[in-house]
């Protein structure tokens, strides 16, 4: 197990976001994360990345306790988020973004700077590399969140809803990106709500309702399981749609 | 590179124009131009780069005059060890506000009132404790000779403030060029985003304050070794607070000729008001704050920005 997290909680206020979470990933796959929209999924990220300390439970990367650590320290040992809502450093160039997470191992300048390079390459930016970050498309930043991240060399690399707001074209053409990440090696968590994605690259899923994990498996046969399809549709609908159309 | 040749050019060109300026005015306003340039050179490493305003960078300002004024007077250490000491000092000092502050992610205007709080503080304390000569002020007795780092002509002063600026720029271009400088500006940009990425926001905000400190702390070496007095109002006074961000701000932040174009233009502004309404005390003061006004509501990017702008529409407006 690359990353095992077990039992851990977060609560804000009185609102529990995440309760009683676990997942274990291993070495090498991609898998992902799914739920309806306020289930916890990104709060659960943060927690596994150091930013917010869980309430209870443990996160342990690599066969090192990293519970509530400092985000710096566990990326340096190779567990790094993109985030949903993109974080790009404004007013600087794509060049220079992707470079500070080139930086993490690379001390000097010219190496980072060619690594940036190397990753806008990969994943699709190359011809943007001088362009300020905040004139990015949609699509451009989501790539950038990913190119930053990929540039530190990662482990693992969580994903946080890097297709939403895309064309389906445009899903299509990020979803060789991704296998390519993990065909370098890399280990993927996504959270993703493009089940076309989802379905397509992630070989397990856990299902988050409510900030529990209800379920998890093969997404195929998550998306036939009743405990799933409630938690998305609500109350009864898993048997209704069992009566209307009953799944092959 | 090619900004390292401009920096090389521009510090040549200032470097051999005493060779012609044989007037003491002109030397002065020299002087005065690449003094108010260190200093706002020495603000902008944090606050241009960093994005951590300071309200209060004569804490470092008057940390570096008062440690070579007191070493020399009470001590009698001499000044070139005391530039080293004041800088230090004013290093130390910049440490410690930024480990209250980051330690605590304490940002924008919190940030900004701990730093006024502090230079506030010790100007009370330089005020009151006996070393530093309280409230009558410290007073360095004249010996010109370059071991003493004391000039009898205009033009050693001159070379003086010219080398400590052009480290200070040296310094800010680096920032430029370097893992330190990216994290930094990655800090100002975006903190969560460059955490995520393995950037230690407190241990490289620390580096930018140290850094900043530092230069001002020089700047405040200079002070007092050029007018070889000090009281407490001068050292740590608020109006060399507002001398150090008003220069960069109107320069350009977080832009590397900035600091000297702001201090150039402020410069020219000054003897300008200075002609017009003669020395009517407060007159400055206000037009200072007419202009941040001016500039924070229509120049963003300080005169730096104005160059970048005119020069896009000159390229703009190039036939195809
Ligand atoms: N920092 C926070 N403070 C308070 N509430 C939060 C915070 N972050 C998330 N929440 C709440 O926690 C719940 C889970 O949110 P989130 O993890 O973003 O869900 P998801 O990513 O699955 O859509 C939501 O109700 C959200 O409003
Ligand atoms: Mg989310």
């Amino acid at each position: 197990m690359i990353l095992s997290v077990s039992g851990v909680s977060k609560s804000f206020g009185g609102l529990q976001a995440v309760r009683d979470a676990s997942l274990d990933v291993e070495q090498g796959r991609i898998v992902s994360l799914i739920g309806p929209n306020g289930a916890g999924k990104t709060t659960l990220f943060a927690l596994i990345t150091g930013f917010h300390k869980p309430d209870a439970g443990r996160v342990v990367f690599n066969g090192e306790d990293v519970t509530g650590q400092a985000p710096e320290r566990i990326a340096r040992l190779g567990m790094v988020r993109t985030f949903q809502i993109v974080q790009p450093f404004a007013g600087q160039t794509v060049r220079d973004n992707i470079a500070v997470g080139a930086h993490l191992h690379r001390p000097a300048r010219r190496d980072a700077l060619r690594k940036a390079e190397e990753v806008a390459r990969q994943v699709g930016l190359a011809d943007r590399l001088d362009q300020d970050a905040a004139s990015l498309t949609v699509a451009g930043r989501k790539r950038l969140e990913v190119a930053k991240a990929l540039a530190t060399d990662p482990k693992l690399i969580l994903l946080d809803e890097v297709m939403a707001g895309l064309n389906p074209s445009e899903v299509r053409d990020v979803i060789p990106i991704i296998q390519a990440i993990r065909e370098n090696g890399v280990t993927i968590v996504l959270i993703e709500h493009v089940m076309q994605a989802v379905m397509s690259l992630s070989e397990h899923t856990w299902v988050l309702n409510q900030g529990e994990t209800i379920a998890d498996g093969p997404p195929a046969e998550l998306a036939r399981d009743p405990v799933v399809i409630e938690a998305y549709l609500g109350h009864g609908m898993a048997t209704r749609l069992a009566e209307e159309a009953p799944v092959a | 590179m090619k900004t390292l040749a401009i920096l090389a050019v521009v510090f040549a060109a200032l470097g051999v124009l005493p060779l012609f300026v044989v007037s003491d005015v002109w030397l002065n306003s020299l002087i005065a131009v690449l003094y108010a340039a260190l200093l706002g050179q020495a603000w902008n490493i944090l606050g241009g780069y960093g994005g951590q305003f300071s309200f209060g960078h004569a804490a470092f300002f008057g940390t570096g005059a008062y440690t070579v004024a007191v070493l020399q007077v009470q001590y009698g250490i001499n000044p070139w060890i005391g530039l080293v000491a004041g800088a230090a000092a004013a290093g130390l000092v910049a440490a410690f506000v930024g480990a209250l502050s980051f330690r605590y992610g304490l940002r924008g205007s919190y940030f900004a009132l701990v730093t006024l709080a502090f230079a506030e503080v010790l100007r009370i304390l330089s005020n009151s404790v006996p070393f530093t000569g309280a409230g009558v002020g410290i007073l360095i007795p004249l010996d010109p000779g370059a071991e003493n780092l004391q000039f009898a002509h205009k033009s050693g002063y001159f070379w003086m403030i010219w080398a400590m600026a052009l480290a200070a720029f040296l310094a800010a271009w680096w920032l430029g060029h370097s893992r330190f400088g990216a994290r930094l500006m990655a800090l100002r940009d975006n903190e969560d985003a460059a955490r995520a990425l393995g950037v230690s926001a407190l241990r490289i905000k620390l580096g930018g304050i140290v850094m900043s400190g530092v230069f001002s702390g020089l700047a405040g070496v200079f002070y007092a070794q050029h007018y070889l007095y000090l009281d407490p109002g001068l050292a740590y006074g608020p109006a060399i607070s507002v001398e150090s961000l008003l220069v960069p701000i109107v320069g350009g932040m977080g832009t590397l000729f900035g600091p000297l174009l702001g201090a150039a233009a402020l410069h020219v502004l000054s003897e300008v008001t200075r002609d017009i309404f003669g020395d009517a005390p407060g007159i400055s003061l206000a037009i200072y704050g007419a202009l941040l006004i001016f500039i924070v509501m229509f120049l963003p990017h300080g005169l730096a920005g104005l160059g970048r702008i005119s020069a896009r529409r000159l390229i703009r407006a190039r036939p195809a």
